[in-house]
């Protein structure tokens, strides 16, 4: 069987391929706009000043981390909506629960990764100015806002970028609870039509070719704004 | 406690599977998969790194391009490949378990030339180039002189990358290989009302292996910066090398 490259450029199977890239984009997108803020949050607990916060934002980055994207993914859609109440279950599974758990899950792993980037981004600003914000009368979170995250925010951008390529990759994983998203539906080509070689080619240049732009924005970036050190 | 239940009822399944009737599965099979997928990308690991840093940019381009070709598709998409190919090349059946292994090897060999890599290029040139004066080849200077300092840098990587690859194993769930995750998915087949219950225990077996191999892998460096570099030279210690493609550089 030779490669068919029309099947790609037009026709059912192109139009499932292209579904599936935009779900998968579109996932990517949504995870990240809740990730950001959850991680900004999280990096706050663990740097506070507060014990029991300390506490809570470590017990989240390493209960995350240290499970499998996929046993998330198979919580998240088998296990979770059995402890919500019936009304809200019915809702849920009258709409579409396997994208919903799918972001639940890439949310919370990719919020624990940043989290990480971020803490130890602002751990890199020498302690002196935040003394110093301190010192002048500025509170815990002034200081943070207007004195060490500008800071911060050029060594924390191309490790948040990597981390955006990992989200990237990842939605693949949502494959798993049925998410017809871009492996989704390479596979369905796959088992429908038999074209493997297409529709995986397909599937691998999309997931390259969005990997090497972030890859590309990250050093982009470091070009631009390279760390200033002091 | 639901819990406690499932793993009263469950255990053995899931450490082993339905070994010894059947194949081993389980927990073990992942452990077995994951060290397995490991060190036997080691070799072309040092190979890759080897080729990345050579002076001949006609080897060193295109080995660069693999390398970022691996890094930038998802795993999943290395085992489709693996899972779809490797018969229709090799013609013959090939079990999960070694399409699994290929897929893990393949990967693991890409981030672990980075590891390697980096450990190289945090090792002061004046050691290499100092072997290289004092009449030793290019390779005996890398195995005698170099090696040995960069194996003991990159010991926590490396333990870190054992993580990650624990982690990866449960994909072999996708292609119906009987590791911690299939085997969790095969119990909450037949008892049926208690997949929240599974699926965290499935969870805290995960957590407890790389929780517990993370912990080991801090403590190696807190261990190594203590007792091999003074103060000063702290800076100089490799970072651990995340698995981030614009982490290089």
């Amino acid at each position: 069987m030779s490669f068919n490259l029309d099947l790609l450029l037009a026709g059912t199977y192109h139009d499932w391929l292209i579904q599936g890239l935009r779900l998968s984009l579109g996932m990517a997108g949504i995870t990240l706009l809740l990730a950001l803020p959850l991680a900004v949050m999280v990096a706050m607990f663990r740097l506070s000043p507060v014990r029991a916060l300390q506490w809570l934002g470590a017990m989240f980055v390493e209960s995350i981390r240290n499970v499998p994207l996929l046993a998330h993914m198979l919580f998240w859609y088998f296990g979770a909506p059995e402890l919500l109440p019936d009304g809200i279950k019915r809702w849920l599974y009258a709409g579409n629960i396997e994208v919903l758990s799918a972001i639940a899950a890439l949310t919370l792993y990719t919020a624990a990764y940043m989290a990480e980037d971020i803490r130890s981004g602002i751990r890199s600003i020498s302690n002196g100015q935040f003394e110093a914000g301190r010192s002048l009368g500025f509170s815990f979170l002034a200081t943070m806002r207007l004195i060490i995250l500008p800071q911060a925010l050029r060594v924390t951008i191309p490790p948040l970028v990597s981390q955006t390529l990992n989200l990237w990759k990842n939605t693949s994983i949502a494959t798993v609870i049925g998410v017809g998203e871009l492996m989704y539906q390479a596979a369905k080509v796959e088992s429908t039509a038999f074209r493997s070689a297409e529709a995986f080619a397909f599937a691998t240049i999309c997931y390259l070719s969005v990997s090497l732009i972030l890859t590309g924005l990250g050093l982009l970036y470091r070009h631009r704004f390279p760390v200033r050190t002091a | 406690m639901g819990m406690i239940e499932v793993i009263q009822t469950y255990w053995v399944y899931f450490l082993i599977g339905q070994f010894p009737d059947g194949p081993l599965g389980g927990l073990t099979l992942t452990i077995v998969l994951a060290a397995g997928g490991l060190l036997l990308a080691f070799p072309l690991g040092f190979a890759l790194a080897i080729a990345r840093m050579s002076p001949w940019r006609t080897l060193s381009w295109p080995v660069t391009g693999v390398v970022y070709v691996v890094r930038g598709t998802p795993l999943l998409m290395v085992l489709f490949w693996a899972y779809f190919f490797l018969p229709s090349i090799t013609g013959q059946k090939i079990s999960q378990f070694s399409t699994m292994l290929g897929a893990l090897v393949l990967f693991n060999a890409a981030y672990l030339s980075e590891i390697f890599r980096a450990g190289v290029q945090a090792l002061p040139t004046g050691q290499f180039e100092a072997a290289r004066s004092l009449g030793l080849s290019y390779f005996a200077a890398l195995r005698l002189v170099v090696m040995p300092q960069v194996m003991r840098n990159m010991l926590p990587s490396l333990v870190n990358q054992f993580v990650s690859t624990i982690k990866d194993t449960s994909l072999g769930y996708i292609i119906g290989l009987s590791e911690v995750s299939f085997i969790a998915s095969q119990i909450n087949n037949l008892v049926l009302t208690k997949p929240t219950e599974i699926y965290l225990v499935l969870a805290l077996a995960y957590f407890i292996l790389c929780f517990g191999l993370s912990r080991f892998a801090f403590w190696i460096e807190q261990s190594h910066v203590r007792s091999h570099l003074s103060g000063g030279e702290r800076s100089k210690m490799p970072r651990p090398v995340k698995r981030t493609l614009t982490e290089q550089t």
